[in-house]
């Protein structure tokens, strides 16, 4: 290896949306080490001004497909809260058994599909149809139930129609949670079968400790609603966000940075572990003990492990959820409560797959957007993801251009940005001088 | 015959149109088997710059996004825009309205000389497009039909008549019975009416039929008490870069 490199990876594949990595190396020495984002950002905070009250949720979960439902719910709580909405019972339990099923969808797709390549040593998925059939039917199967549940309770799988402010235009029918519930028993083989699967994936031996923050509440494991909590010994409401979490423009990148505590934080299914292990159900904490996962973890690789632990959980609490409705009964008379406009500022944060993110709308009195601020949670691992590159790369200097480059990529990897949340992201360069 | 070389490229968009060519499950190895994958971003890191048939999904923002897309109409025979962001420059055309600098300043402030944003607009716009994947997301059974008939040489069947044929089909009670605005009557069908089916107004995702009646839209809302504004807002979600030419017919 020569003293003197430069990665460049350059689009960054198997991440949602786009981005490059530069890493300049002198001397053995990092020089300089930035994440780019070349795409156009795509202005959604303007996009929104002016819009009536019904329509935020259904243009912000445009800002990605694969967090379609996070965004859909961090708008639809902006704007409730905004607005005094609240909804019943039954509505929380209908929304939070949907939000499972993107954290499934979502966190299915990034384990097999996008990051178990890396893995068993192949640039995609595609190989393993051949040498890991296996692997690959478990991950579509899984798929294929939490999409099937987005759209039962959604309307559609990617972009949920009848979630709306106020409660769902639509109700699943009885017979449908039943075949709900039928697809989620039937999950219990595959997620048996995947602990073989990620004991053999061998995840490099990583630590560093940083700031987790994550939602946090005392009905359950946060997804949907809590208190922004941190592993640094601090707890507040997401109304008051803006005293915490810091945003600034950087100039390689169109998306913000944030910061809280320290210079970086970490959000997404490790910091949600760390923050909120006592509340995972108990499979999933079996499991997690089985795949060596304990919190408070530290290395950035298990947050792979985390997602797959998450995904227990979710099918798990999701029978819970069901059986309940079922008890209690499904009322389409209450499918949707009474809205009226009115001026205000409201606050939702919510956990997407990927972690943290937070809208946040102002309204005038004829119930349209004034000013609208949007917090991602990619936005908010960027400078966690650098401090994590800036620890790894001296302990790898010597090693090859391209074992550098894939152990640079299969870290940013880890962190699951979606890099399409308002701007994107993703590309890593290695040039020799 | 020797398997067809495909790209799949993501310009300025969710990534939920790719997302959905992932979501075809038991479908996806299907699909792999018939066609030669070269390029897929958001699921393979191997890339090549030979295939023959692209699809697109997003719109051009940016300068980087317009030195893309002409390199992609340079080398693929078939060109297919996939999705509204795609096909009519979809939601991101909202900016548009707005106004570029407007926008710039308001999110980026006094940084805002350091991002690249042109105007929204369409992929057609600058390159040849043959086929037009619509719908926000794209609708997954009509995506396969088009790759399929491209695969077997077939002009791919796609829908010019409004939603409310399908409506119709699937018996649901209209939405302007529940006293909801729907852009149905004159937005292009192949998406199963999946918005009226769960109850909520066609937003125009996948954009006008070729001759919009937009005449006898305008006549519904005012014998219902709607208002046209309102209409109008909502075709600007999807179809702003285009609204004009609708507004006007």
């Amino acid at each position: 290896m020569a003293d003197n490199i430069n990665v460049e990876i350059s689009p960054l594949s198997r991440v949602e949306g786009h981005g490059d990595l530069v890493l300049n190396v002198k001397d053995k020495k990092i020089e300089r080490l930035i994440f780019r984002i070349p795409e156009s950002p795509r202005f959604f905070e303007a996009m929104l001004v002016g819009k009536n009250w019904d329509k935020p949720s259904h243009i912000t979960s445009r800002i990605c497909g694969i967090c379609s439902v996070a965004h859909t719910y961090a708008s639809i709580r902006a704007t409730e809260n905004a607005l005094d909405v609240v909804p019943n019972d039954m509505i929380l339990k209908l929304r939070k058994l949907i939000f499972h099923h993107e954290i499934v969808q979502s966190n299915v797709l990034h384990v097999y599909f996008l990051a178990a390549p890396d893995f068993l040593g192949v640039g995609s998925v595609i190989p393993l149809v051949e040498t890991h059939p296996e692997v690959v039917n478990i991950a579509l199967r899984l798929k294929k139930m939490a999409n099937d549940m987005v759209r039962i309770i959604g309307g559609r799988a990617v972009h949920p129609i009848r979630t709306v402010v106020g409660g769902f235009t639509k109700l699943p029918s009885e017979e449908e949670m039943y075949q709900m519930k039928d697809m989620l028993n039937s999950a219990y083989a595959d997620l048996e079968a995947s602990i073989a699967v990620f004991k053999i994936l061998e995840l490099p031996a990583f630590e560093r400790e940083t700031e987790y923050i994550s939602l946090s509440n005392k009905q359950d494991y946060a997804h949907y609603d809590g208190n922004i909590k941190s592993t640094d010994g601090w707890e507040i409401d997401p109304g008051d966000y803006l005293d915490r979490i810091k945003e600034k423009v950087v100039e390689h990148s169109t998306a913000k940075h944030c910061w809280a505590n320290r210079d970086a934080f970490m959000v997404g299914a490790i910091s949600r572990f760390n923050n909120n292990y006592d509340q995972l159900s108990d499979k999933a904490k079996e499991y997690a003990e089985e795949l060596g996962l304990k919190a408070p973890c530290y290395n950035t690789y298990m947050n792979n492990i985390a997602q797959f632990v998450e995904v227990v959980h979710s099918v798990d609490d999701s029978i819970k959820l069901i059986d309940k409705l079922l008890e209690e009964g499904m009322d389409e008379s209450k499918a949707m409560v009474e809205i009226k406009p009115k001026a205000g500022r409201g606050v939702g944060a919510v956990e997407a797959p990927r972690g943290l993110l937070i809208h946040d709308y102002t309204y005038d009195s004829d119930g349209k957007i004034k000013k609208a601020n949007l917090i991602i949670p990619t936005g908010m691992n960027y400078g966690n993801m650098e401090a994590d590159m800036n620890a790894i790369v001296p302990d790898i200097i010597e090693r090859s251009e391209d074992e550098i480059r894939l152990a640079c990529e299969m870290m940013i990897r880890a962190y699951d940005p979606c890099i399409s949340c308002s701007t994107h992201f993703l590309n890593v360069k290695l040039i020799n001088k | 015959m020797s398997k067809p070389k495909v790209g799949v490229f993501g310009m300025t968009g969710c990534g939920g149109c790719q997302l959905e060519l992932l979501n075809f499950e038991e479908r996806l190895l299907d699909l792999v088997g018939a066609v030669d994958l070269v390029h897929f971003t958001e699921a393979i890191t191997e890339y090549s710059d030979d295939y023959d048939i692209a699809l697109i999904e997003g719109s051009i923002t940016s300068e980087h996004c317009v030195e893309r897309i002409k390199k992609i109409g340079d080398i693929a025979k078939i060109v297919v825009a996939m999705g509204s962001c795609a096909v009519n420059g979809g939601l991101n055309c909202m900016k548009n309205i707005y106004g570029l600098e407007k926008a710039k300043d308001l999110v980026y402030g006094d940084k805002k000389d350091w991002i690249d944003s042109i105007e929204v607009k369409p992929v057609d716009a600058y390159i040849k497009v043959d086929y037009y994947a619509r719908g926000c997301p794209i609708n997954r059974s009509e995506i396969i039909d088009i790759v399929r008939s491209l695969i077997v040489g077939r002009k791919p069947e796609i829908p010019n008549y409004p939603v409310c044929i399908e409506c119709k089909r699937n018996g649901n009670t209209c939405v302007y019975e529940l006293g909801k605005t729907c852009l149905g009557p004159v937005t292009r069908a192949g998406c199963d009416s999946r918005c009226p089916n769960s109850a909520e107004g066609c937003d125009g995702c996948r954009g006008p039929v070729d001759d919009p009646n937009m005449n006898a839209q305008k006549d519904l809302l005012v014998e219902r008490g709607l208002s046209v504004d309102d209409m109008l807002a909502e075709l600007n979600l999807y179809n702003a870069c285009k609204g004009k030419a609708i507004e006007q017919k």
